[in-house]
């Protein structure tokens, strides 16, 4: 049954929402917005575009990660899948795979086949706990790698797909650097607000509670084991969006999109961010992409070997997890816990 | 605040014919060990029962059994003539079984609120919902309500690592009264209590709903034989005696045995 309100409750409700959003989210969100009108092209497409593409994939694994208590590293085979997926069942430049279907049949199709891989994967990952879920998921991560890699009736091998463009709606040429950027934000704004909403809804809440403790959730008549399943069907959702829109912005997929190191790097994105909130994913993300593109620039202008920039990557992380394992969130909620605290009496001030 | 005793058959004439709990049978093996034995017990509906025994005498086995957290070796159970000795614990706790904790099994990174609301939740439909509750939702409202009988008001929204010890026992009695329970297994409700805290454990003990029917494992037999129409003792995993309180408080064998001889 719909409950129906009137209009009057409607807009003091719709006032009490909007005073309620945090002033940090309003800078953001007129941040995000305006940042075109000064950014260059390849600030917009390969900086905030590529940030957008991993802090979406990040937060599936920090939905799962962060109220699942389960570190799935299967999330980047799945964005892959869904990309997979776009270029099997839409366009490509290998025509004799490429099945040229409409975008609108394409896309929810693809989104559909990945959670159904996601929900087996799931199914069979729930089984277990802590480093055995990592290793299950690592698993299926470096077989669904080998697969794309050998397979070349479906995934075209070694190979894989390229021209796999953006569909032209309403005229616009969605890989332009402006549209993509706000494609991307809007599917990153898109998400983190649909796992914020979540995290407060029934589903969301009893999530939390199987990570503190699925023993009682049993008790308290909740199927643990569906729930956890579901949580991966939900995230699969986040990661296969990620998915579709990496294709589109290197308007190619290959096995190297989904290989082992790129699952790391999922991880590695969302444990510096922070797992406890989900904008962690994007402030992972961010730093990661930033470390990616200048961290050979820096190294050179420092007199030392470029090609050491994954060293450099190694070390944030490490110097990171070191000083705060929930990443930089959590460095930041230390930061304002040791403000609050009196020098004297260790109180709150 | 009298023992229940005096109005146990009206309790009873208003839940049906059915036992709350009929075991047969029951027992439990660990390996070698055999941690409950050949256990027989009768509940009827709206009973309240005290279940006492020394450390190790099998009590919170007995629980774990009756619950589904662990299935019995052998035997059955039956609840309001139901077996349910096949079914995994959310299907009994759909049926109206809840239980407490001994050690608290709370979600300890959500609030009061929150870890009431999953209660409420887990024994209705919606458990999946992707829709957050709204302001005058039903389960909302009922958890609201379950937060002031235990006192809890003025830590509604504090995280549940923050409270204090004798808080989270309040906590855990609301999460076991969610969701119109008609049985509930107690497990060392008072242990670690003051007592005022144990006072107001027995105002809320005795308080319940006169259907609501209850085993109580205590090991402060004030608790205990307050708040109980009949107790059954337990030792090495087996039931040795069963009666009303004033029985086995003045029985010879469960004094030397239990209360030591000299506990009044």
């Amino acid at each position: 049954m719909v409950a129906i309100d009137s209009p009057r409750t409607t807009t003091t409700d719709m006032r009490r929402r909007i005073a309620s959003v945090p002033p940090v989210y309003w800078v953001l969100g007129i941040l995000l917005l305006i940042i075109p009108a000064f950014a260059s092209d390849f600030v917009m497409f390969q900086i905030m575009g590529w940030t957008f593409i991993l802090g979406l994939i990040a937060l599936s694994l920090m939905f799962l990660g962060g109220y699942g208590g389960m570190v799935s590293l299967a999330q980047m085979a799945f964005a892959g899948f869904a990309g997979y997926m776009v270029a099997i069942f839409g366009d490509s430049a290998i025509s004799g795979i490429s099945q040229g279907w409409p975008w609108w049949i394409v896309i929810p199709l693809a989104l559909f086949l990945t959670v159904i891989f996601a929900t087996a994967v799931g199914w069979l990952a729930v089984r277990t706990e802590g480093i055995y879920t990592i290793m299950i998921t690592l698993a299926i991560a470096a077989a669904f790698f080998y697969f794309t890699r050998q397979n070349y009736e479906l995934f075209n091998g070694f190979q894989g797909f390229n021209s796999v463009l953006p569909p032209e709606l309403f005229g616009i040429d969605w890989r332009g650097p402006e549209a993509f950027y706000y494609l991307t934000m809007f599917w990153a704004v898109t998400g983190f607000g649909a796992v914020l909403y979540v995290s407060r809804a029934p589903f969301g809440l009893a999530l939390q509670g199987v990570r503190d403790n699925p023993r009682r959730m049993a008790a308290l008549g909740y199927n643990v084991t569906a729930h956890r399943v579901a949580a991966y069907a939900f995230a699969a959702v986040i990661a296969g969006i990620g998915g579709i829109l990496l294709t589109w912005q290197s308007a190619q997929i290959s096995p190297g999109t989904v290989g082992i190191q790129s699952a790391i790097d999922i991880l590695v994105i969302a444990v510096i961010g922070g797992l406890r909130h989900p904008i962690g994913a994007f402030i992972g993300a961010f730093i990661f992409v930033l470390l990616k593109t200048f961290a050979v620039d820096v190294l050179i202008a420092l007199g030392l070997g470029g090609e050491r920039f994954q060293l450099l990557i190694g070390m944030g992380f490490l110097i990171i997890v070191f000083f705060s394992p929930d990443g930089l969130l959590g460095l930041w909620e230390k930061l304002k816990a040791s403000r609050r605290r009196d020098p004297l009496t260790g109180g709150q001030r | 605040m009298s023992v229940s005793a005096t109005n146990i058959s009206d309790r009873m004439a208003a839940t049906g014919t059915a036992n709350a709990l009929e075991l047969r049978g029951v027992s439990k093996m660990f390996g070698a060990l055999e941690a409950l034995g050949d256990i027989d017990m009768t509940v009827k509906p709206g009973e309240r029962r005290a279940v006492l025994g020394s450390n190790g005498a099998g009590k919170t086995t007995l629980f774990n059994c009756i619950t589904g957290d662990f299935p019995p070796t052998t035997g059955s159970i039956r609840f309001f003539g139901e077996d349910v000795t096949g079914f995994p614990a959310q299907e009994r706790i759909r049926r109206g079984l809840r239980r407490t904790y001994q050690i608290s099994l709370l979600f300890t990174g959500l609030s009061v609120i929150d870890n009431i609301y999953l209660a409420c939740r887990g024994v209705s439909r919606g458990r999946f919902s992707l829709l957050r509750p709204r302001r005058n939702d039903a389960l909302m409202q009922s958890a609201e309500d379950l937060v002031r009988v235990v006192h809890l008001d003025d830590v509604r929204d504090t995280m549940v690592s923050d409270l204090s010890y004798g808080q989270q026992r309040q906590l855990e009695i609301a999460m076991a009264l969610s969701g119109a329970p008609r049985f509930i297994l107690f497990d060392e409700p008072a242990a670690g209590l003051s007592p005022t805290e144990r006072r107001e454990l027995v105002d809320i003990l005795t308080g319940l709903p006169g259907h609501v029917g209850f085993i109580i494992i205590e090991h402060d037999m004030d608790v205990a034989l307050r708040v109980s129409d009949r107790v059954t003792m337990m030792h090495n995993g087996r039931i040795f005696k069963e009666g009303k309180p004033a029985e086995i408080e003045e029985d010879p064998e469960v004094q030397a045995l239990y209360l030591g001889g000299g506990h009044g």
